[in-house]
């Protein structure tokens, strides 16, 4: 699961082993090699927008949905995706859990046409363990354009498992799966799997163990004792119906003297089920090897020593200018709608009699708040998003990873964490999730506690808007966006290199450790889909926005009105608190309203500049309000300078998670002490860092 | 016996022997590199640090510490 508005939810992270279903309903099972369309086979058919991405380990938890076909009711599992059900990252887990163990009815095992020979290993494997297989060759229009031809009746007559060619974005071949997925999970099917067969001596073995699993009643016999050969023990911790417990699996092992966790016969079972995955291959597939290397051509410049990371920059730096220059007429439009609107809502309320109070309450407190986030919020978001999500579509993620590696090796830490830290930019609480992916829990508490060091879509904005505000005073507005591009664009590489250096701090210290094992898989280049990606990321990008600014900037709005506007003595709530945190503030550059907005903020970083605007223009120097382009007087006429500004940007890219972010890194870690880490260790951080350029400010000026 | 690392850009090389252990193997036998499959070295990248293989019809890119695990022939 990616950046949606729904993976940031705290209901999302649970992982579905038990699927609640009525007795009518069919559980269909998606599973299948890293980045072959799984998610987008599962928006196609149910409808729903699971985020889907061009890169290996986007899903880290299974998602549920459901859909209909000939009155039938159908609930589908997208499983995260693995090479093997033998390897052992996280997320891989709950996929192997899923299909060794779970109550499917029929699974759907997702192929990428372009790379039959590497996805038929894992068919095999879900093969040996059900008969309720049905193999969806996806993503057979890129096969197309690259010149690969597949013989399916071929191969399915080779296998004897249905094959449906598809081309889930396109909804080429769905229906026919649809009827196919009915057909295998409502009958009784006839049992004509082809499986592998090993060598001799592991065939003699399995004959030897299988009469003790039939007499034992266990219902896959082959599979089980297979895994009691190649696998340790643990694969049988499941008790589900008639399979082989881990008590009895121990008792086998040790009367019929088999030696637990035997790698070399995990190596030759992997090797004849690649030589057979060859061998198919050989016989039905055709492949045009010029076409092959079109990705090869563009990775040597992407990837190139010289080239990638400057490119890298450079698109990181055009996504920011296009999201600043884009978003300044819709903020403008925006925000002159809704200011407009205010008084008009003033006066409405005063018709139907609203005291005052009331009138505060809801329109400077909660309408004002709301006003701002999705004035000043939303437009940079709903540009960003789209921008990101075509780099990630296209493929581009892993060659960030790619290029970034020697740098994350040096740190001690994963490489993969340069994937994880890129879905950080959309949100912090699924890039934290998104560690799955790294297998060492070293690495991956790493990767965890430094995430919160990219700017998440909530801190962008506000970032965006301090920047526009005061490094845009130039009279061309291709300068206007290109300062405060170049400026976050820095912005963003210390975070990444505070990253770096934390990372490196925690392998040195309480995380000791050497970087451990790291595969990458660069997935080929894909033409994204611009107008339905445009489309949806828009879409789940107001949504989002919305969703937060009603359940969390709503009532923010209305106790930042409250405390402003209750007094105690001669001064409101608002600066009582204000002015116990101006001393610390001051330390740091800023002043005690944005350190108390940042504190109001942990719930949601989105609200930060909304409650910060609401606390100065409720001071009473400026209430008129009309446009965004106020945003600088208004700050300008409360005192703020380029150090203010600076260390606000600063201080937002690394002061503490939110509170979403921090419960998900309690979750994932399942640790308090981590969490409580995760805390302390970015406000510290952000504390020194603005120190030292406060004080460095306040020498030189 | 060579090893992977040894294997110049552009050499399509077969696997001798994976010596790997663990979950290393594990994850180095699940992309298909087991012995006898064919791999070809496509580029390496920045430091030199990873190179990227075709395994399988697949980019795999691998650091030197591991792949100086596989023997080649």
């Amino acid at each position: 699961m990616g950046l949606t508005a729904q993976s940031t939810k705290l209901e999302s992270m649970n992982d579905i082993f038990n699927i609640s279903r009525t007795a009518a309903q069919k559980v269909i099972a998606l599973a299948g090699n890293p980045n072959t369309g799984k998610s987008t086979v599962f928006n196609y058919l149910t409808g729903l927008n699971q985020h889907t991405g061009n890169w290996p380990g986007k899903t880290v938890v299974s998602a549920r949905g459901e859909y209909n076909y000939n009155e039938k009711e159908y609930i589908i599992v997208d499983l995260p995706g693995s090479y093997s059900l033998f390897t052992a990252s996280k997320d891989e887990e709950v996929s192997r859990d899923f299909i060794c163990y779970g109550d499917y009815d029929a699974i759907v095992v997702v192929l990428d046409a372009t790379c039959l020979e590497r996805n038929l290993n894992l068919v095999f494997q879900i093969s040996e363990i059900t008969n309720r297989i049905i193999l969806c060759v996806n993503l057979i229009d890129e096969a197309k354009k690259k010149n690969i031809v597949l013989d399916k009746e071929g191969l399915e007559s080779e296998l004897n498992i249905p094959i449906i060619l598809t081309s889930a974005r396109k909804g080429i071949g769905m229906n026919e799966l649809k009827k196919a997925i009915e057909k295998v999970a409502s009958s009784n099917i006839e049992d004509k799997r082809h499986n592998v067969k090993y060598d001799e001596k592991i065939e003699k073995r399995v004959s030897e163990i299988i009469p003790y699993l039939e007499e034992m009643n266990i219902s896959n016999p082959r599979w089980s004792a297979l895994r009691l050969l190649d696998s340790s023990i643990d694969i049988f911790s499941y008790k589900k119906n008639n399979n082989l417990s881990i008590d009895q699996a121990k008792y086998l092992a040790s009367k019929l003297k088999i030696e637990p966790d035997n790698q070399f016969i995990r190596e030759k079972i992997s090797e004849q089920n690649y030589n057979y995955a060859n061998y198919l291959k050989q016989k039905y597939v055709t492949e045009d090897y010029a076409k092959l290397n079109r990705d090869k051509k563009i990775d040597d410049i992407v990837t190139s020593k010289i080239f990638g990371i400057p490119i890298m920059l450079l698109l990181l730096c055009l996504i920011l200018w296009i999201t600043i220059q884009g978003a300044n007429v819709p903020s403008q439009i925006l925000s002159s709608l809704f200011f407009g609107f205010q008084p008009k809502l003033a006066d409405w309320l005063i018709k139907f009699g609203a005291s005052n109070f009331v009138i505060g309450i809801i329109v400077d407190g909660v309408y004002g708040t709301l006003a701002w986030v999705v004035s000043v919020m939303l437009p940079p978001m709903a540009i960003f998003f789209p921008l990101f999500s075509l780099l990630e579509d296209l493929g581009y993620l892993p060659r960030v990873a790619f290029n970034l590696d020697h740098l994350f090796k040096k740190a001690c830490a994963h490489g993969k964490q340069c994937l994880s830290m890129c879905m950080g930019l959309g949100c912090n609480a699924a890039g934290v999730i998104g560690c799955r992916i790294i297998d060492s829990p070293r690495e991956r508490i790493i990767a965890i506690i430094t995430n919160n060091f990219i700017p998440c879509n909530g801190r962008f904005p506000t970032i965006i808007a301090i920047a526009s505000a005061f490094f845009a005073v130039t009279s061309s507005s291709f300068v206007n966006g290109a300062v405060p591009a170049l400026f976050i664009t820095l912005l963003i590489v210390l975070g990444v290199c505070i990253t770096l250096a934390v990372s490196y701090l925690l392998s040195k210290t309480l995380l000791k450790g050497i970087p451990s094992t790291f595969t990458l898989e660069l997935p080929p280049y894909r033409v994204p889909q611009i107008g339905r990606l445009i489309y949806t990321s828009i879409i789940d990008r107001t949504i989002f926005v919305l969703s937060r600014a009603v359940v969390i900037a709503a009532p923010a709005g209305a106790v930042t009105w409250l405390i402003s506007n209750i007094y105690i003595g001669d001064l409101s709530i608002l600066a009582h608190i204000s002015n116990f945190l101006e001393p610390a503030a001051y330390l740091i550059g800023l002043d005690g309203f944005i350190l108390m907005a940042f504190i109001v903020g942990i719930p949601a970083n989105e609200i930060v500049i909304p409650v910060m605007l609401m606390a100065y223009l409720s001071t009473g120097t400026l209430t008129d309000f009309e446009s965004i382009g106020h945003l600088r007087t208004i700050l300008v006429s409360n005192g703020w300078t380029p150090l203010t500004a600076l260390n606000t940007m600063l201080f937002s890219l690394l002061h503490w998670p939110c509170s979403t972010t921090l419960l998900t890194i309690k979750k994932e870690t399942g640790s308090m002490k981590w969490t409580v880490v995760a805390f302390f260790l970015p406000t510290a951080i952000a504390f020194a860092v603005c120190f030292i350029t406060a004080s460095i400010y306040r020498i030189i000026f | 016996m060579k090893i992977l690392t040894d294997a110049n850009i552009g050499e399509i090389v077969k696997v001798g022997k994976n010596d790997a252990k663990d979950s290393l193997k594990e994850r180095l036998l699940a992309l298909g590199l087991t012995n006898g499959a064919k791999v070809e070295v496509l580029r390496k990248g920045p430091k030199n640090n990873l190179t990227v293989y075709r395994i399988r019809g697949a980019m795999i890119a691998l650091r030197n510490e591991e792949s100086r695990l596989i023997k080649i022939l």
